[in-house]
């Protein structure tokens, strides 16, 4: 077993993204090595310029409930999650991108934001590293 | 030669007290001693944890009037 934390980032919603990134840094923080795999509607986060755009998961109200809560996060200082994805790379975090889910959706890799993903793969790299890990969340 | 390195965190809300805390231990050399200052209440237990695993030393957890300075030796 290793010091390390990896999680799957299928959800595309924007609070679920927010639980990824803070587990993710704080894991970090914490001395642990972490990586995130990127599948579905996760990897959509991923293109360029969509990193916030995901939808609530509850209560979305057409992005009126996303608005109220961006305000509220705005109130109580949350790092946007810009911030947090900076943050966790800077912290040396490694971000997966499934290839599967790139070829049902369509998505290339100039599509996604490349400067942040460390590699395009499939479960088998997942498997191997979650094995290892202490810490495996499916997000 | 030790380096004092501070860390404001005033204001600032979780994780980033534990994460900036984080970016200082990555940046520090061996003998130099981190001051993190906050507000965020949960932190100041948090920080601590953070240097325990990571093996560092916990100088002092002090509360000054409304906010906590932690001091860490690397």
């Amino acid at each position: 077993m290793e010091d390390k934390a990896t999680l799957i980032v299928e959800s595309g919603d924007y609070d679920k993204l927010y639980s990824a990134f803070i587990i993710g840094n704080g894991a970090l923080s914490m001395g642990m090595d972490v990586s995130m795999y990127f599948t579905f509607w996760g990897l959509e986060r991923l293109k360029k310029g969509q990193l916030d755009k995901g939808p609530l998961s509850k209560m979305n109200f057409l992005g009126l409930g996303k608005l109220y809560m961006k305000w509220k996060m705005k109130k109580a200082n949350v790092r946007s999650l810009e911030d947090m994805l900076q943050d966790y790379v800077e912290l040396g975090g490694k971000i997966f991108a499934c290839d599967m889910t790139m070829d049902i959706m369509g998505i290339d890799k100039e599509d996604l934001r490349e400067e942040v993903i460390t590699e395009y793969c499939a479960v088998g790299t997942y498997i191997k590293e979650a094995k290892e890990s202490e810490i495996t969340l499916y997000i | 030669m030790a380096n004092e390195i501070k860390v404001d965190c005033l204001g600032e809300n979780c994780p980033v007290p534990l994460v900036e805390t984080r970016k200082a231990v990555r940046k520090a050399e061996k003998g130099d001693i981190i001051t993190v200052t906050g507000d965020h209440s949960a932190s100041k237990k948090e920080i601590p944890m953070a240097v325990e695993s990571m093996g560092l030393e916990l100088v002092s957890v002090e509360e000054i009037n409304d906010h906590w300075e932690i001091k860490i030796k690397v």
